[in-house]
């Protein structure tokens, strides 16, 4: 079966160590994370995990599976790309004076949707937004003005679908069946 | 002062009592209805045993010799009585003693609930003496565990720990107390834990699958049934037993699942797995409807998974929703506790009869018989072999004794050749293959079942990796029978290499001390045995001496256990000799 990028979207409670005992079930396994991002939610003490791989569905619904399981997991979701709104953000660091000396990195910037968000200490910050390709397109071309540095953040992404993170919650709350975390949500 | 009176201040101390975070761990211990727990003291966890000191009356605590014999025992009395397993021990090394027997617990589905000392909460990450990451390390192999900093942390976390430990699929989990929590002072309240929000361990049944299974069952020309522990931890054999009467559907045991279903019973066609009866293995990929009852297709039941059951659709009837279609893909999942599940089955089953197919696993029973059976029960060797010997005993017993088992070759032949006849009669250690599990597990076992004959079955090899527990049956005369079957090899290790590594025999000779003088010098009356004739009478010297007692036979050293499906064949090529 063909492999293909998945992305995990995970609720759970607030709990410090939580994140060691959802990583470990990819290690177990061998699975590289592509990108990991673990932030709050818009409920109070509910954190969402977004976590992308490279997978089987087979597989990746093993896994979901396992994650499930860990005690603090509220729910666990899959997604292929299709399924999802999903972004990432790069920072690039110039040097204020290449920046100055190349008239066209203000074109370039704006074409690209970026924009410079801090300068100084004789450097540039310039943020993007966007999907992997685009960040990486903005890379390319800020590479031949010597790029000081370079960092991309994990994905973060939010499921098409229209559901109520704080509805699914309430259920859990009242239901005593197991039945509610493993269906499509 | 008025009897009300009396009762209002009594109530009203309990509701503000100001207890030591050490002296809430045994209050908590006691609301959760324990009275057993196994352990082995040290620095961290000092402040617990000294508060013990004052709990003996209603807390029985055994002091192993090791902190391994410590968490076999807890495994051994957890799945004896049903209840949960308690053991403490301290940070570090003691924590880091513990994990072979966590890792166990956990494949095997044991509930346990392992209370240990941490170094104060200051130290915590210093690299102080005896500390240790206890927490991340045992992650991967409990169920849940939490480290409790503060003394006011510790009733909400034993209360989860329990909860979470027998509830659902049970499991071990880990409860990790710094000194400091221990040493200070809180007021202490109680409250049992029955829920948490992320957490539901009893998925309700869902009427669809079970409608699907049961017309699959009806229609079904060549049925067969194969359950597993999840039968003993739902408590769930008699309703396992009329299901099986009503459908008429032959039956059969993995190796966890053994005792759950008498072997006695004319359905009954034996145990499947790596060597296991020839019939349900074969017929495992002749079947039509193949109706798998609370296990998990573990890789030594299942063979190559490709070709296991392939022509048959599966009904898996099973607790942890991981493990549908995880191994073995099923036609009609039924998600939820083996005993509600097949009480819901029964009445959409039909009365039914197999009699062709139930006669096509006997005509396989005859096969076996005269190409494996015989040759190992009734050997033409002048030394005794494993498999005539638990034979006998089986016989001797009638199949009513509480069996607990190491890993290996004697193990094989204890789960082929002793007739289990008694519910919750069989401990091993299954998932993991544990060597050493058997005579502290056995102890346990011993220990929470104290009305049964407890026969630990073990080899030399396994023995000698935790003998040290023999000073725990002297110190507490619990009155285990220990068998040890010995060949002077690591006779599967040995098995192995004669049929897959060109007889290399390869580190599994090995010299053994004198087992007798050894028990004797902790006061355990032993014998060793090496005719057949003097089998009988030692049986009988051994299982009628009060309190523990050890037997030792000396048997054939390159004895082979068959049938044998070789390691990712397909259980069809299970090979007799």
């Amino acid at each position: 079966m063909e492999e293909k990028l998945y992305t995990i979207s995970i609720l759970t409670e607030d709990k410090p160590g939580l994140l060691n005992k959802i990583t470990i079930i990819f290690n177990r396994r061998k699975i590289n994370i592509r990108s990991l991002n673990v932030s709050s939610s818009e409920i109070s003490e509910v954190s969402r995990y977004t976590i992308v791989v490279s997978l089987t569905k087979v597989d990746v619904e093993k896994i979901v599976k396992q994650i499930r399981k860990v005690v603090d997991v509220l729910g666990s979701f899959y997604y292929e790309e299709s399924e999802i709104y999903y972004r990432e953000i790069a920072l690039y660091k110039l040097g204020l004076q290449v920046y100055e000396e190349n008239k066209e990195l203000e074109q370039l910037i704006r074409n690209h949707g970026a924009k410079i968000v801090a300068t100084e200490n004789d450097q540039i910050v310039i943020e993007k937004t966007g999907i992997k390709q685009e960040t990486h397109e903005l890379y390319e071309a800020l590479v031949p003005y010597d790029l000081l540095e370079f960092v991309r953040s994990g994905r973060v992404a939010l499921s098409k679908s229209k559901r109520r993170t704080e509805a699914f919650i309430q259920e859990l709350e009242t239901s005593n069946s197991n039945s509610l975390s493993i269906k499509e949500f | 002062m008025s009897t009300s009176t009396i009762e209002r201040t009594k109530e009203e101390t309990k509701a503000s009592q100001q207890v030591l975070g050490s002296e809430a761990v045994l209050k908590c211990l006691i609301e959760e209805e324990v009275d057993t727990i196994f352990g082995y003291p040290g620095g961290a966890i000092m402040p617990v045993y000294d508060s013990l000191y004052g709990y003996s009356d209603q807390l029985n605590h055994y002091l192993s010799r090791h902190e391994q014999g410590a968490i076999h025992a807890a495994q051994g009395y957890a799945r004896s009585s049903g209840k949960v397993g308690v053991c403490f021990a301290t940070s570090g090394p003691g924590a880091t003693n513990l994990i072979t027997g966590i890792t166990d617990a956990m494949i095997d589905s044991t509930p346990l609930v392992c209370i240990t000392g941490q170094v104060a909460s200051h130290l915590l990450g210093s690299d102080a003496f005896q500390e240790t990451d206890i927490i991340g390390i045992s992650m991967p192999v409990t169920k849940w565990n939490f480290q409790v900093t503060q003394a006011d942390e510790i009733p909400e976390a034993i209360a989860k720990a329990f909860y979470i430990a027998k509830s659902g699929r049970p499991g071990p989990v880990l409860i990790d107390i710094t000194k400091d929590a221990q040493q200070s002072s809180f007021e202490y309240t109680y409250k049992p834990c029955d829920r948490i929000r992320s957490y539901h361990p009893y998925p309700e049944l869902r009427k669809e699958p079970l409608e699907a299974a049961a017309k699959l069952i009806n229609t079904a020309k060549k049925p067969y049934l194969l359950f597993g522990q999840g039968v003993i931890l739902s408590e769930a054999e008699e309703e396992l037993q009329a299901f099986i009467e009503k459908t008429g559907i032959p039956a059969a045991s993995t190796l966890l699942g053994l005792s759950a279903f008498s072997t006695r019973h004319p359905l009954y066609v034996g145990y499947t797995g790596m060597h296991g009866n020839y019939g349900p293995n074969v017929k495992t990929n002749e079947c039509d409807v193949f109706i798998a009852v609370g296990m998990r297709f573990d890789d030594r039941v299942t063979g190559d998974v490709s070709t296991y059951a392939a022509q048959a659709k599966v009904i898996h009837i099973e607790l942890d929703p991981a493990e549908i279609d995880k191994n073995i893909k099923s036609e009609v999942a039924i998600n939820g506790d083996a005993k509600q599940a097949l009480k819901a089955l029964l009445p959409l089953v039909n009365e039914n009869t197999h009699e062709d197919w139930l006669e096509e696993f006997h005509a396989c029973d005859r096969i076996e018989m005269d190409k494996a059976i015989k040759k190992s029960i009734d050997p033409a060797s002048s030394k005794m072999t494993m498999a005539e010997v638990i034979h006998k005993l089986s016989n001797y017993t009638e199949g009513k004794s509480l069996v607990v088992t190491d890993v290996g070759q004697h193990q094989m032949m204890a789960s082929r050749y002793y007739k289990f006849d008694h519910k919750r009669s069989h401990i091993t250690s299954g998932g993991l293959g544990t060597m050493g599990f058997c005579l502290p597990a056995a102890i346990g076992a011993k220990i929470g079942a104290q009305d049964r004959e407890v026969i630990a079955i073990v080899g030399d090899g396994g023995f000698q990796m935790t003998l040290q527990e023999l000073g725990l049956i002297m110190q507490y005369n619990v009155g285990v029978k220990i068998l040890i079957l010995n060949n002077e090899f690591l006779g599967m290790v040995r098995q192995w290499q004669q049929l897959f590594f060109d007889k290399r025999y390869s580190f599994t000779e090995m010299q053994n001390p004198d087992f007798i003088k050894l028990s004797e010098s902790y006061n355990v009356p032993a014998r060793r045995i090496e005719n057949r004739d003097e089998l009988e009478d030692a049986f009988d010297n051994w299982l009628n001496t009060d309190g523990a007692s050890l037997l030792e036979v000396m048997v054939e050293k390159e004895e082979n256990v068959f049938p044998m499906v070789p390691t990712g064949s397909s259980v069809s090529k299970i090979r007799l000799e």
